[in-house]
C-alpha cells in the first residue's frame, strides 16, 4: 500500500496524561510522528491534536481507531492534503549583518510573505503562516546564506472540509442520549 | 473509600497492605467485621496473586474483580495481571496507594510514576489527588472496568488523599461523554451480514469470549440452531457453546481441534462472533479464510479489520445484535455440510484422542488427567488452567457444559496465572468444584500462594502435571530448535512436604488405573485438595499449526526433524 502523508486529527477530553496515551499509540505501532500540535479547541474542556504521520491508508485507519478506543479521547480521524486545509507558523532569527549586506535574503523574505517581528544589530526575527511545504522550502533557501541562527516550526495544524463538524456532532448526540437515559430511568421508576 | 466500594456492591477484596495504603487498610479493618462489616478482605501472598486472583473471580462470576495494594512494588507486582486482564478484557479494579501529592515525583520511598506505567496495559488510569473526588472515580472506575469492552482500570491513591477528611456524598457515573460502551447495531449491516448467511452454502461460525462476556449463550444457540450453522470456539470461548451441544465442532487455534481449523478454510461465509482473531486462530493471515466472506461482530470497533479484513462488520454487544441477526436469517439445513467435519474428526479421534486418552502403556499422560477430572465432573466443573502444555492438554479435553467454565490466561500467556486464579475462582462460585490444572514450572511461580489456600481454606481442586519439563517450550524445542533442550528440565521439590506445611490434602498418582478414585477423592474432600500427577516427561501437544505455518497445514502428528 503507498505511503503518503496523513493528518490525525484527534479530540479528547482535557486531563492529566492523555497526551502519553496517545503517542504510545503510534510508539506501539512503529509509526514516526511527523508533527504534533495540541492546543484547546473551541469546544470547552475539549483538546484538540493535529499529528502527521507519513504511513500507509491500511495503517492511518488502525491509529485512529485504537487512538479512538481510549476512554478519553471522543474522536479521531485522518485526512489526506484534499480533505483539509493546513498551516504552519514558523519562526526564524537570522543575523542581522548578514540580512544586511546580502540583498537576496531580503528579496527572499519579502516574496515569501514572512512578517518582520524585530531587527536588531545582532538579529532580526522573520514570523511565517504558510504551508508546512512552503516553510521548508523558505528554511533551505536561507541556510543557503549561512544566516540562520535559530528556527523553529509550530507543528501543522489543520482544520477539515467537512460540511458537517463531526465533534460537535458526536457530542451532541452523546449528550441526548444521556438525556433519555435519564428519562428512561425515571419512567421506569414510575412503573 | 469504602463508602464508595460498598455502594458498588463488592463483597470480595483481594489484597495486600503497605506503608501507603495503610489509612485504607485501617478502614477495611473495620469494614470487614462486627456492624460495618461490609466486605470479606482475601490477605494473598503475593500482590500478582491478588490480581490473578481478581481476574478469576471476575471470569467466573461476570462481576469486577477488586484489588487493594500498597504504592511502588506493590503495585508494580500486579501489572502481569494488569496486561493479562487487558488483553483478556477482564474487569478488574486495582486500587493503589501512592505517596502523597506533595512528593510526586521527588523519588519518595516507594514512588512508581504508576499512571505512566499503567495506562498503556489499561481501560483507564485515574490519580485521585483529593478526598471529594473519590465516590465519582470510584463509581466511574467500576463502570468502566464493566461496561463495553471490559478491562482493568486502576485508581491511583496518593496518601494524602486517603488521610484528608471530607463529608461522603455518593456519586453515581453511568455516562462517559467520549466512551460508547455498546454501539447500537446498524440496521443495513445487519441485512447484508442476513444476506451472505442466507446464500451460504458452507457457513462457519466462530465464537469467542465476547458471547460469554455479554451473557449471549442462549441468543448464540438460537442463532446457530435457526440456519444450523456449526461453529468453532476459541480457546477463551469454550463454555460460550457447550461441548455437548450438536453444533459444538470443536476448538479453534494452534493446539485446537484439527475438524473446525481445517474446515474453516472451506467455509464460504464466517462468522465471527466476539472473537478477535488472534494469531494463535489464524496461523499465517496471507492463507486464512481467503475464500470467505467474514462477518465480524464485535463491541469494539478497533477489532475490525485489524488482522482479518472483514465484509460486513456488526459493531455492538452481541446480546443485542444476535437476535437481531436471527430474525433477518432464514430456518436453513446445512447437514451435509455438518456431516463432512466428520472425516477430519475421526481422523483426530484416531491418531491423536485415542492415544492421549486411552493409552494402555507406559507414563500417565496430561490429556487423561484431564478427561478423568472432566469425566468426573461431567463438564459442570470450572477448568482453571496454568500456561503451557497443561493448559493446552486441559482446554482440549475438558468439558464445558455451564458457562463461565474456562478461566486461563490466553493473550498474554502468563505463567503463574493458575492457582492464584483459581483462589479467585472459588470465591466466586461456591457451587461448582473449581480445577487448577498446572506444570511444575507454572505452579513454582506462584506457589506462594499455597498460603492463601490455607489461610482461607479455599477448595481449589489442584492438578499437578509433573513432568519435570519446562514441556512447551521442551516440546518447540524438539520441533524447532533440534531438540536441544536449552534449560527446560527442571529439578522439583517433594509437593508432598510442601503440601504437608500449609496443611493441604496431597495425594500422589503414578499409575492410570488409580486415576479415576484420586479424582474422586479430590472431589469429596472438603476444602483444597493437591493432586500430584507424574506425567510422561516427554510427550508433545498434537495437533499442532506451526507458529508462521497456515491453518491448512495443521500437523495431526509430529513430523520427523
Amino acid at each position: 500500500m503507498e505511503k503518503k502523508l496523513y493528518t490525525i486529527l484527534i479530540y479528547s477530553e482535557n486531563v492529566v496524561g492523555i497526551l502519553n496515551l496517545v503517542t504510545a499509540v503510534f510508539t506501539r505501532n512503529q509509526v514516526n510522528i511527523e508533527s504534533l500540535n495540541v492546543s484547546p479547541s473551541g469546544i470547552p474542556n475539549v483538546h484538540k491534536y493535529t499529528v502527521t504521520v507519513i504511513t500507509d491508508e491500511a495503517q492511518a485507519k488502525k491509529l485512529v481507531k485504537q487512538i479512538e478506543r481510549k476512554v478519553d479521547v471522543i474522536k479521531a480521524n485522518f485526512y489526506v492534503e484534499d480533505d483539509i486545509f493546513v498551516s504552519e507558523v514558523a519562526l526564524f532569527k537570522l543575523s542581522t549583518s548578514i540580512v544586511m549586506s546580502t540583498p537576496d535574503i531580503s528579496r527572499l523574505v519579502r516574496h515569501s510573505g514572512a512578517k518582520v517581528l524585530e531587527v536588531n544589530e545582532t538579529y532580526t526575527t522573520l514570523q511565517i503562516c504558510v504551508k508546512p511545504d512552503a516553510v521548508t522550502e523558505l528554511y533551505k533557501k536561507l541556510a543557503k546564506y549561512k544566516c540562520v541562527l535559530q528556527y523553529t516550526r509550530s507543528g501543522v495544524v489543520a482544520i477539515t472540509r467537512d460540511k458537517v463538524e463531526r465533534v460537535s456532532e458526536f457530542l451532541k448526540e452523546q449528550e441526548n442520549q444521556q438525556f433519555d437515559f435519564l428519562e428512561e430511568g425515571i419512567n421506569s421508576e414510575e412503573c | 473509600m469504602m463508602e464508595s466500594l460498598k455502594a458498588q456492591g463488592i463483597k470480595t477484596i483481594f489484597g495486600y497492605p503497605g506503608g501507603s495504603i495503610m489509612p485504607v487498610y485501617d478502614a477495611l479493618f473495620d469494614y470487614t467485621r462486627g456492624e460495618k462489616k461490609a466486605f470479606d478482605h482475601i490477605l494473598v501472598r503475593h500482590e500478582q496473586g491478588a490480581i490473578h486472583a481478581a481476574q478469576g473471580f471476575a471470569r467466573v462470576s461476570g462481576e469486577v474483580g477488586t484489588v487493594i495494594v500498597t504504592s511502588g512494588p506493590g503495585v508494580a507486582n500486579t501489572l502481569t495481571g494488569l496486561a493479562d486482564a487487558m488483553i483478556d478484557s477482564t474487569p478488574v479494579v486495582v486500587i493503589a496507594g501512592q505517596v502523597g501529592v506533595g512528593v510526586l515525583g521527588t523519588d519518595a520511598f516507594q514512588e512508581l510514576d504508576l499512571m505512566t506505567v499503567a495506562q498503556p496495559i489499561c481501560k483507564w488510569v485515574y490519580q485521585i489527588r483529593r478526598p471529594e473526588d473519590i465516590p465519582w472515580a470510584v463509581s466511574k472506575a467500576y463502570y468502566l472496568a464493566k461496561s463495553g469492552r471490559p478491562g482493568p482500570v486502576v485508581l491511583d491513591f496518593p496518601k494524602n488523599a486517603q488521610t484528608s477528611k471530607c463529608d461522603y456524598v455518593p456519586e453515581t457515573v453511568n455516562f462517559v461523554r467520549s466512551y460508547i460502551p455498546s454501539p447500537r447495531p446498524k440496521q443495513e449491516k445487519l441485512q447484508k451480514a442476513a444476506e451472505l448467511i442466507n446464500n451460504a452454502k458452507r457457513p462457519l461460525a466462530l465464537v469467542g469470549q465476547g458471547v460469554e462476556l455479554a451473557g449471549a449463550h442462549e441468543e448464540l444457540k438460537t442463532f446457530l440452531e435457526k440456519a444450523n450453522i456449526p461453529a468453532g470456539r476459541t480457546m477463551l470461548g469454550l463454555s460460550a457453546l457447550a461441548s455437548n451441544h450438536p453444533l459444538n465442532m470443536g476448538m479453534l487455534g494452534m493446539h485446537g481441534n484439527y475438524a473446525p481449523n481445517i474446515k474453516q478454510q472451506e467455509a464460504d461465509v464466517v462468522i465471527a462472533i466476539g472473537m478477535r482473531f488472534s494469531d494463535r486462530v489464524t496461523g499465517n493471515l496471507a492463507t486464512y479464510l481467503k475464500q470467505a466472506k467474514v462477518i465480524h461482530l464485535d463491541i469494539d470497533h478497533a477489532e475490525i479489520n485489524k488482522n482479518v479484513q472483514t465484509d460486513v462488520a456488526i459493531v455492538a454487544d452481541c446480546k443485542e445484535s444476535l437476535p437481531m441477526l436471527t430474525a433477518l436469517i432464514n430456518e436453513a439445513d446445512h447437514s451435509e455440510w455438518i456431516e463432512s467435519f466428520k472425516p477430519l474428526r475421526d481422523k483426530e479421534q484416531e491418531k491423536v484422542v485415542n492415544k492421549a486418552l486411552h493409552p494402555t502403556e507406559g507414563p500417565l499422560l496430561m490429556g487423561e488427567v484431564a478427561n478423568a477430572v472432566a469425566e468426573a465432573t461431567k463438564g459442570m466443573g470450572v477448568t482453571v488452567t496454568d500456561v503451557g502444555q497443561n493448559q493446552l492438554f486441559s482446554t482440549r479435553y475438558s468439558k464445558y457444559n455451564t458457562p463461565r467454565s474456562i478461566i486461563t490466561s490466553g493473550g498474554l500467556g502468563t505463567m503463574g496465572f493458575g492457582l492464584p486464579a483459581a483462589i479467585g475462582a472459588t470465591f466466586g462460585e461456591k457451587n461448582r468444584p473449581v480445577f487448577a490444572f498446572m506444570g511444575d514450572g507454572g505452579l513454582q511461580m506462584t506457589i506462594q500462594e499455597l498460603g492463601t489456600i490455607m489461610e482461607y481454606h479455599c477448595p481449589v481442586k489442584m492438578v499437578l502435571m509433573n513432568n519435570n519439563f519446562l514441556g512447551n517450550v521442551r516440546q518447540w524445542q524438539n520441533m524447532f530448535f533440534q531438540k536441544r533442550y536449552a534449560f527446560t528440565h527442571m529439578l522439583n521439590p517433594n509437593y508432598e512436604e510442601i503440601c504437608s506445611a500449609y496443611k493441604i490434602p496431597y495425594l500422589k498418582v503414578k499409575d492410570r488405573k488409580d486415576l479415576p478414585a484420586a479424582v474422586e477423592k479430590a472431589l469429596k474432600t472438603d476444602g483444597p485438595f493437591f493432586l500430584e500427577t507424574i506425567i510422561m516427561e516427554e510427550d508433545d501437544v498434537m495437533p499442532m499449526t506451526a507458529p508462521g505455518a497456515s491453518v491448512n497445514d495443521m500437523m495431526l502428528e509430529k513430523e520427523a526433524n
